[in-house]
């Protein structure tokens, strides 16, 4: 039998593939040609992930570590003393793995497909296609590594592929290439101070628990949750913990697993323990595992990865010691860092505060959260890919991913709460002041990684994910109608130039002055425009959180988490948990409001402009996409639907977060607990009266207020004047964040750079220090050489010499030593120095 | 004939190659020469392979060794011997095949120079170059302080002509400074390795380090006095310090390094920045770790705080610049500053990151420095405001050009990364430094991207800058230019994916010298513990006697 799992390599192999065809011949494939091979790459990718997701599914969710191909011979190994490296490449298929690939692959050759129709008029279409292959290669590098380093290779990849893509148009003429330029710049050095700490957690971990891979093979994430698919008795703390039984018996089907545990009942000693799983644990029927092997207890704390250590060190007393490693090494809680000695516990809250710092750079949180807003400029099925659905999702994986550490550091989860309800305001807020119509989508897609974030915050992981996967959907739809409306305005605007005014010389001055993203030159497009205007509504409704549709049932589990943890007792939980409750609240108004607002400016009222009462509805390859999407906007919130809201009798309940458990130690299910319908209907509730509230102010023609000083008009909010207008100044400039950072941070530091590069530099170090040190010490040592050394010492001596022979002689005669080079006696000098150095300690040793 | 047969093959076949080169006329074949040059050049690549190939990662010590003495003298009751001594060991195994790899390039890019056209010479240029590869191989191999220090000084000799010779407008201040400045190092470095040798007995390395074994406190101890001072041991440390620290460049010593990497030719900075700075960093590694153990430790966080100062001035500095050839020429010290900080953390994954580290910053330095190279070629300006939207006028060069670039600012999967990785992570554990010098050295990395993004913007995006005069050719590479290009890439992609073997050959070596260290260090404190006490119960007994004398 085909072991399925053994293809996960291939699904960074085939774009890489995919990447080098278009990188070298897509310009002689055409745009077709290469669309084609770039998409069917993408497509390829995803077989494989539902052929993976298949495979997990029948065998319980055991994850497996596959190494890649034999000539890849490890990465990073150095032999010490202590503390050898050993970083391989290695992948791992685990349920959050898989749901990531789902996630990636499904929406991302969608959204390959969509690029085919909307990059055919530029010229770049082969390179345009390399890059999204290559990204999706190194996003997939991202989800399947059982590392941290090799995470960070596709971190990093993404990264690059983002500057990329983002400066893909850096070629435009002028100002408008040079920002583009930029944006791709700011948004690489904000990741780049993420990646500062995503490299400082990787030290502290690699020199705290000597590895940095996720999860050993053989090694089980989650014991309690395999033992009991299994069937086997459950040990005490798995009860406590809360593993009850509404788990069990939803969608596993244990008894296969527990025919073959008899005959495979033999258990290895630790060493062969590894070796193991691989090839001899497979039977025909899937995994067969015995209870040693489930529970990790064949194991020495050292051979485990990363999680698996830090739970056990983390529940150490203190003082209290266990045995560690085959040598028989104890270790208690206590970590050595270089000249340090700290406990388990700072440790991993620093990992966790360095792992969030990365987070926030990659998924765009307060305070790096500047950078996505200008990524903006990129393509728009770049920005839908990898600046809504894919990329910037890394974060929030990176998060659950790391659930065990951050279980293991509240004080840093309270935190992560904070930045992520920090963020979801923030963008919301911002969101509001928007002429552009992807800079809207921008915001909010910082705003619902907030939400994300804070899910996690308050121990939402399936919840983080459960959204992570909703929004993927909705809001690559949003950003390809979006991007389909843009469309249509640049071919309304051709479609004006060639038949209103025919061909002239001002033709490319016109086309540059006319913003085809300015929702002020849009309006009334649902008539021109009706599959991508039904299509966008429907996104609209998701990410709004109205019920049924997807945004719904996922915002709904965060807000539920959040309300739970009011009732824990604790009280930093609880803190968290109302301070999460109260902003999500409020962003999910504002989320409904700034949705509602774009879909009057944008679909509702009338044309305001030429072009857009001439935009075209768009092709098909760019609409089939839309379709697809709209309906998994619709459809895809059932995959968890909660306890408590009478949908059983359709859909299984916590489907999700049963697959999930398997790689997510830190749920329990009753957390991802029943449905609150207070907390519904309140949020519900709140969105509709947004929207109510948007079309009354923006409704009826009100979208645009005409203004003097302003061709375009300006927002009915800043009419309104007084705090309202300083309200609404302040988000339309992204309440001054980038402001703050140009003024405290960028500008310093060029000042500062130029300062150290002119002054301290080049006119100190560069040619005072030189002029004045080197240069003049050379020259002193040469004169005092020539002058009392050589005329005064050396000529004087032959000269008193000769005076003294005159003296003798009684003739009056004048030797001359002639001129002797300064150097030569410089020479001389110098071996005269070094022979008494030479022989100096001679005669010392001697005495 | 034994295996070290190799290694003196492999040092003398440039000498060979400029003893060739002699005798080719250079009027009558111009040609003749560059292909003797890289004819000879590239065997000695080949070679140099064949000794790595040979190398035996499981042994630590020097291997392929050569010796016969050759300097043998009696002063006093001393006798004083010097010998012929060549060896190779896993630290600098690399770095001799970095050499031999780095020396084909600077030759080939040669080949079109324009200024090789406008000034000629071309036989002394060639000439020059291989007699620079024979020094630089003689410094990464010699195991003797004496022949050591004549291979030292021997590099300026050629690298002073190229640069004064065949630089850009200031050429001669740049030459003038840079031989001054590391003469003036050396100078130091001269006086350091004569009273080693005297205190020991012989400039034979391995001989010395057996002896600095059996007692780390040797140095204060030189006059036969068992001394708990310092001061001796303390000097020499730093006298080898400085002539290294300027030879690398470590903050503040690097201010020669804009002006000869500004003014030398392509080749010169290539060779400068690829090779030449490697010998002042494997001199620490060598010399300082290896002959003063225990000040290497007492010393360490000082200067692996130079090392993170270097990291964060040298990217900062280069942020300012509007130079290419200037921007990247600090980037150099940014990178070097990660490569002391690996030293000195004293650790297998600190020292094997850096050695590492130094073999990449050949490559990716060298390589921006052929970028920058290439496109002075074209548009004779270094000014970054001259250049813009390279990438569209040429766009498999900016496609070259950026995974060079992406490279040097250490992006995972490229080389870049893995030595800047492992140094950082090397410095968190090491027992001496503490974590702050991690979290500023992982600053640079922050920094890393800020400079060479803005230098890729400002060169290769943009609005197109022609170059002046262009034609339809201008803008094609040639095939010598491709041809230096492409092995770059590959060594890039090489050591980003798979270090493996790398990192074997260093390992054994690298481990041993870190076991060394740490022990003669524990010695060193035991021996100066000792030494106080008896000093101490001296200072007593002298009490004692002075008492009952009254």
């Amino acid at each position: 039998m085909l072991n399925l799992v053994q293809m996960v390599p291939l699904v960074v192999f085939i774009p890489a593939i995919g990447a080098i065809i278009n990188l070298f011949w897509g310009a002689k494939l055409g745009v077709k040609g290469s669309g084609y091979v770039a998409s069917g790459a993408a497509i390829l990718t995803f077989i494989i992930s539902v052929l993976l997701y298949s495979y997990l599914t029948a065998n319980h969710g055991i994850a497996q570590v596959v190494d890649p191909l034999p000539f890849f011979d490890g990465w990073i190994r150095i032999d010490a003393v202590d503390f050898a490296v050993h970083i391989p490449w290695q992948f791992r298929v685990d349920s959050l793995t898989v749901v990531m690939l789902l996630v990636v692959t499904g929406v991302g050759s969608l959204i390959h497909i969509y690029s085919i129709g909307y990059i055919s008029h530029d010229p770049k279409y082969g390179l345009f296609f390399a890059y999204l292959n290559m990204f999706l290669g190194f996003m997939l590098i991202l989800v399947t590594s059982n590392n941290f380093l090799m995470m960070f290779v596709g971190w990093e990849g993404v990264g690059v592929m983002s500057f990329l893509l983002i400066g893909f148009w850096w070629d435009k003429k002028g100002e408008i290439g040079w920002q583009n330029g930029n944006a791709a710049r700011k948004a690489m050095i904000l990741n780049r101070i993420g990646d500062f700490g995503i490299l400082m957690a990787i030290f502290l971990m690699f020199w705290t628990f000597g590895t940095v891979t996720y999860y050993d093979a053989g090694e089980v994430a989650n014991t309690c949750f395999q033992l009991e698919g299994a069937g086997y008795t459950l040990p005490t703390e798995c009860e406590s913990e809360g593993h009850g039984e509404e788990a069990s018996g939803e969608e596993t089907e244990a008894a296969s697993v527990e025919e073959g545990e008899a005959e495979h009942a033999e258990t290895g000693s630790a060493a062969e323990e590894e070796h193991a799983t691989g090839e001899e644990g497979e039977a025909e029927h899937g995994l067969v595992l015995s209870e040693e092997e489930l529970d990790n207890s064949l194991f020495y704390p050292s051979q485990l990865g990363v999680f698996a250590q830090a739970e056990r060190l983390l529940n150490l007393e203190d003082g209290e010691e266990i045995a560690w490693d085959a040598d028989g090494n104890m270790r208690g809680r206590d970590v050595q860092l270089g000249t340090w000695t700290l406990d388990i516990k700072t440790v991993v809250t620093m990992i966790v505060l360095f792992l969030l710092l990365g987070a926030a750079g990659k998924s765009a949180q307060f305070p790096l959260l500047v950078w996505l807003p200008d990524a903006m400029a990129g393509p728009t099925p770049v920005s839908a890919l990898m600046h809504a659905a894919t990329m910037v999702t890394a974060g929030v994986y990176l998060l659950v991913r790391s659930n065990v550490l951050i279980d293991g550091a509240p004080e840093a989860q309270f935190i992560i709460a904070m930045v992520g309800a920090i963020t979801a305001l923030f963008g919301g807020i911002a969101a509001v002041g928007q002429w552009d119509i992807k800079r809207v989508l921008a915001f909010s897609t910082i705003s619902q990684l907030g939400f994300m974030v804070a899910a996690i915050g308050v121990g939402g992981y399936v919840a983080a994910i459960f959204h992570l996967a909703t929004h993927a959907v909705f809001k690559a739809l949003l950003f390809l109608g979006s991007g389909s409306v843009i469309h249509g305005v640049e071919h309304g605007q051709h479609h004006v130039h060639e038949y209103g005014r025919g061909h002239d010389a001002d033709d490319e001055h016109h086309d540059d002055e006319f913003d085809p993203q300015d929702m002020r030159n849009m309006g009334g497009l649902s008539r021109r425009m009706p599959v991508t205007y039904i299509t966008y509504l429907m996104g609209m409704l998701a990410l709004s959180g109205i019920p049924i549709f997807a945004g719904f049932w996922s915002k709904d589990e965060i807000l539920a988490h959040a309300y739970e943890r009011l009732s824990t007792g604790n009280t930093l939980e609880s803190l968290g948990g109302i301070i999460v409750l109260a902003t999500l609240l409020l962003a999910a108004g504002f989320t409904a409001f700034y949705m509602w607002r774009q879909m009057e400016m944008v679909f509702f009222g009338k044309a305001r402009s030429k072009a857009a009462s001439h935009a075209p509805e768009s092709v098909g390859w760019m609409v089939i996409p839309l379709l697809i999407l709209a309906i998994g906007s619709i459809f895809v919130g059932f995959i968890n639907v909660p306890s408590g809201v009478g949908l059983s009798w359709l859909f299984p309940l916590h489907n999700f977060t049963n697959f999930l458990e398997s790689s997510i130690p830190s749920i329990t299910i009753e957390g991802a607990g029943g449905f609150i319908w207070l907390l519904a209907i309140v949020a519900t509730g709140l969105a509709v009266g947004a929207i109510f509230l948007a079309r009354s102010l923006y409704g009826h023609g009100k979208a645009i207020v005409a203004h003097d000083s302003d061709a375009l008009g300006v927002d009915p909010l800043w009419n309104m004047g007084g705090m309202t207008r300083m309200l609404w100044s302040a988000a339309s400039h992204r309440l001054y964040l980038d402001d703050l950072y140009h003024a405290v941070f960028l500008y310093p530091y060029e000042r500062i750079g130029y300062f150290l590069a002119v002054v301290l530099d080049w006119r100190f170090f560069h040619d005072y220090f030189h002029n004045n040190v080197i240069h003049r010490g050379f020259n002193a040592i040469g004169t005092i050489l020539k002058n009392p050394v050589d005329i005064g010492l050396i000529d004087g001596t032959v000269n008193g010499v000769g005076k003294l022979i005159n003296w003798f002689s009684g003739r009056t005669r004048r030797i001359q030593t002639g001129f002797v080079r300064t150097y030569a006696i410089a020479i001389l000098f110098g071996v005269v120095v070094v022979i008494i150095l030479m022989v100096a300690p001679v005669f010392m040793n001697g005495s | 004939m034994d295996s070290g047969f190799l290694t003196t093959l492999v040092l003398f076949l440039p000498m060979v190659g400029f003893g060739v080169l002699l005798f080719v006329d250079s009027e009558k074949n111009k040609e003749a020469l560059k292909w003797v040059a890289l004819g000879f050049s590239i065997v000695t690549f080949f070679f140099s392979l064949a000794l790595w190939a040979g190398f035996d990662n499981a042994n630590p010590d020097l291997q392929f060794v050569q010796q016969w003495n050759w300097l043998s003298i009696q002063i006093g009751s001393t006798q004083i011997s010097s010998d012929y001594y060549v060896g190779v060991d896993g630290l600098s195994m690399l770095l001799i095949v970095l050499t031999t790899f780095i020396m084909p390039i600077g030759i080939l890019i040669s080949f079109n120079a324009s200024v090789l056209k406008e000034r000629g010479r071309e036989k002394l240029y060639y000439s020059l170059l291989l007699l620079l590869e024979w020094a630089m191989l003689g410094v990464f191999m010699i195991q003797d302080l004496i022949v050591f220090y004549v291979f030292w000084e021997v590099t300026l000799v050629p690298m002073y002509f190229l640069i004064g010779i065949w630089g850009s407008e200031e050429r001669v201040y740049a030459a003038v400074k840079f031989f001054l400045y590391t003469m003036s190092g050396s100078i130091l470095m001269l006086i350091a390795i004569l009273f080693v040798g005297n205190a020991a007995g012989t400039f034979i390395l391995p001989d010395i380090i057996a002896q600095v074994q059996a007692n780390p406190n040797l140095w204060n101890e030189t006059a036969g006095m068992a001394s708990s001072s310092t001061v001796t041991g303390s000097l020499l440390f730093g006298a080898f310090f400085i002539a290294f620290a300027i030879k690398v460049p470590i903050f503040p010593f690097h201010s020669w390094l804009p002006d000869a990497h500004v003014q030398a030719p392509t080749a010169g900075s290539v060779i400068l920045a690829g090779v030449l700075l490697k010998m002042g960093t494997y001199g620490l590694v060598r010399f300082n770790l290896q002959l003063f153990p225990a000040e290497s430790v007492q010393f360490a966080p000082l200067i692996a705080g130079l090392g993170v100062v270097g990291i964060i001035y040298g990217a900062w500095v280069s942020y300012a610049q509007d130079n290419v050839k200037k921007l990247v020429a600090y980037s150099s010290v940014s990178h070097l500053g990660f490569v002391v900080l690996g030293i000195f953390a004293l650790n297998s994954q600190g020292l094997q990151g850096a050695t590492l580290q130094m073999v990449n910053h050949g490559i990716s330095t060298g390589g921006l420095f052929l970028l920058v190279g290439i496109l002075y070629e074209r548009w004779h300006t270094k000014e970054m405001a001259d250049y813009g939207g390279v990438w569209k006028l040429m766009p498999l060069f900016g496609g070259i050009s950026l995974v060079i670039a992406l490279s040097s600012m250490g992006l995972p999967g490229l080389n870049g990364f893995v030595g800047e990785f492992t140094i950082l992570m090397g410095s968190v554990g090491s027992v001496y430094l503490n974590f702050f010098f991690t979290l500023l050295g992982t600053i640079g990395v922050i920094l890393a991207a800020t400079y060479i993004l803005k230098m890729y913007q400002h060169v290769y995006m943009g609005d197109n800058k022609p170059a002046p005069h262009a034609d339809e050719n201008t803008y094609k590479l040639h095939w010598t230019e491709l041809a230096v290009l492409i092995p770059i890439l590959f060594a890039i992609f090489w050591i980003g994916i798979q270090p493996g073997k790398f990192f074997d050959t260093m390992g054994s070596s690298a481990k041993q010298l870190v076991a060394y260290v740490d022990e003669s260090y524990d010695a060193y404190e035991t021996r100066q513990a000792d030494l106080e006490a008896e000093s101490a119960a001296q200072v007593e007994t002298n009490d004692a006697t002075e008492d009952s004398g009254d």
